[in-house]
């Protein structure tokens, strides 16, 4: 008790020193925390997965349609237990900088595959009474604030057109890691227009996401699915959903490295910011520590001194800085920059992350302090004026 | 008691020296010299004389480069690192020139900091600290941290922590240099009142003559050497 006291009141000896490396640790702290988020936000989609849900794609690209009547041929395949279908629609709400995803959806059984996505039964059977109507997620919602019944323009870039969609549902999250920033409709409508006025596009669909009845058989099961339609026109991919999902980081990887190079440089900086502060301290007191050494207190006292004062200073700092994070990434995604993101979470690990960088910066920057302060010779210890 | 057994420090050929730039700078040599228990010593010499440097390695600070310093029957040169440190913590209790107390702990914890080492219970340690600050004339200022204390207060609050153990031996390095007339004075009472009252063995590095005389005994060093010091007696 009597050396944590002495620790705290030398933490807070040099008042303004202190508080400056505090402030530079709570915003290195903050910043490393958000810059992890924002890497856990870009694997949020892999993560959420389901690994009983697999997706079948045209193999050549993901650009490329598969003919819809796929999905009774995959239905056939052993240990499948249902299929759906999407079509990445990449409409604009207003000005493009209102982006969202947007998906045409097989309204019968699309939902039933995904229990992440919690409904008012009422309101789903009412989208699927609606040929315009749609379907969207709670965050999404907010931020345009949407409720059922609106009608929502969004002019149409792949399928031309001015399209009018009607919100019938507004589904939540099973938890806060489900993406509900999604806009879903009914690929029925699209394909009407389709036939009519470009019946070479219609009948076709961007993926079909299927469920499995056993997900230890993944891999069987897409090889076989993949080898139903060999040689066809439409040749496919079958993967499962966390690497289709991956797929999609994979082509921003340069990116999620650089923004985690950024986020430890960052802890970096404060590191040498801290260890020049308590070289500093420690050398004000060399006297103090030569009479604590003096008085019989051993070496590793005088150690436990410096370090217990670098730890106190990296954790205070830390601690506002991670109870900081969580305000700060809740404004970020609230924000029309971070609508880009389909979850914005402080996930545990980013916390556990940002204790365990403050633990590492604390040590790290006593290393040398403490080394020379419970070695210096008393006599030369008491000659020195701090 | 025999002379023998009434000697406390025993000190033997004892020599000490220094590298400065490559070349050794003799600090002390062929130091004999017995203080006996109870004993009132007081070492005195020019500026570089070596008195400060026999202080240090009476209290067990600094370690002669040969001879042999006996205390109180222990051979301390014989000590390793950690057993000096034990030695001290039970055996010297220091008074400095620039007080050295803690800034951050008021005069109650600065007195109590070496009762840490000990396995004095919290209400033992109180009880010991309230006692020796009143002994001092502080009784009523034990929550002043030093910056609150003149310049007397903070060496009296160094006295108590000196002597709050019970050592054998207070070294005292020139307790008086940084005092007023009045504080030196003071100071220097209660050193005679410990040493005449309680019987503790004092060994007190000085420049100044007038302190030099609360001392019962006299021994200068002048280029590292001795001059005139009888045995105790």
């Amino acid at each position: 008790m009597y050396f944590i006291k002495l620790i705290f009141k030398n933490v807070f000896r040099a008042k303004l020193r202190s508080s400056l490396t505090i402030v530079g640790l709570v915003i290195a702290v903050l910043a490393f925390g958000l810059l992890q988020t924002v890497v856990d936000a870009w694997f949020a989609g892999a993560n959420a997965a389901s690994a009983a849900r697999m997706v079948t794609r045209n193999a050549i690209s993901l650009v490329f349609p598969m003919p819809v009547y796929y999905r009774d041929r995959i239905k056939a395949v052993p240990g499948v237990k249902a299929v759906s279908h999407s079509q990445w629609f990449g409409g604009i709400y207003i000005e493009p900088k209102n982006f969202f995803p947007q998906f045409a959806v097989d309204a019968d059984n699309f939902f039933e595959m995904y229990p992440e996505f919690i409904f008012k039964p009422e309101e789903l059977l009412a989208f699927k009474r609606d040929r315009q109507g749609a379907v969207v997620g709670r965050k999404l919602a907010e931020q345009y604030g949407w409720k059922v019944g609106d009608v929502v323009p969004i002019r149409g870039t792949i399928f031309p057109g001015n399209w009018q969609f009607t919100i019938r549902a507004i589904f939540d999250g099973k938890d806060e890691t489900t993406v509900t920033r999604q806009f879903y409709f009914q690929w029925n409508y699209i394909n009407e227009f389709l036939l009519k006025r470009f019946p070479r596009r219609a009948d076709q669909i961007g993926v079909f996401t299927i469920e499995v009845t056993d997900p230890g058989r993944v891999a069987d099961i897409a090889r076989a699915i993949d080898a139903e339609f060999k040689n066809s026109l439409a040749e496919t991919l079958t993967e499962t959903e966390k690497s289709f999902q991956l797929g999609f980081v994979a082509q921003s990887e340069a990116i999620v490295v650089a923004i985690r190079v950024v986020s430890f440089v960052v802890i970096i900086i404060i590191m040498a910011v801290v260890a020049n502060t308590m070289a500093m301290t420690a050398r004000e007191r060399l006297a103090e520590y030569a009479t604590l050494k003096a008085l019989g207190f051993s070496p590793g006292f005088v150690a436990a001194l410096v370090f217990g004062e670098a730890m106190m200073l990296a954790l205070i700092g830390a601690g506002i800085g991670i109870l900081l994070t969580f305000p700060v990434a809740q404004g970020f995604a609230a924000s029309p920059a971070g609508a880009a993101f389909a979850t914005f979470n402080v996930s545990a690990s980013t916390v556990w992350l940002q204790v365990a960088s403050a633990v590492l910066v604390g040590v790290v920057a006593a290393l040398i302090p403490a080394f020379r302060s419970a070695n210096i010779r008393i006599v030369d210890g008491l000659r020195h004026v701090g | 008691m025999t002379e023998a057994a009434n000697t406390l420090v025993e000190i033997r050929h004892l020599a000490k020296g220094y590298t400065r730039g490559g070349q050794a700078v003799p600090v002390l040599e062929n130091i004999t010299l017995d203080i006996a228990r109870g004993e009132f010593i007081c070492l005195m010499g020019p500026s570089g004389s070596g008195k400060s440097t026999l202080l240090n390695l009476i209290a067990g600070i600094d370690k002669p480069d040969s001879g042999m310093l006996k205390v109180d029957g222990e051979d301390i040169t014989r000590l390793s690192e950690g057993e000096l440190a034990d030695w001290r913590a039970s055996n010297i209790g220091f008074i400095f020139q620039f007080y050295n107390l803690m800034p951050v702990l008021n005069a109650f914890e600065n007195v109590e900091l070496p009762l840490l080492l000990t396995n004095l219970s919290k209400a033992e340690r109180r009880q010991r600290v309230e006692l020796t600050l009143a002994l001092v004339g502080l009784g009523d200022r034990m929550e002043h941290y030093p910056n609150e204390l003149s310049g007397g207060q903070q060496q009296r609050v160094a006295i108590a922590r000196a002597i709050v153990t019970d050592p054998t031996i207070l070294v005292c390095d020139e307790p008086t240099g940084d005092l007023d007339k009045q504080s030196a004075n003071d100071v220097l009472a209660i050193l005679r009142q410990l040493n005449g009252e309680m019987g503790k063995t004092i060994i007190m590095v000085t420049h100044d003559a007038h302190a030099a005389e609360a001392a019962r005994r006299l021994v200068h060093l002048d280029k590292g050497e001795l001059i005139g010091a009888p045995a105790a007696d």
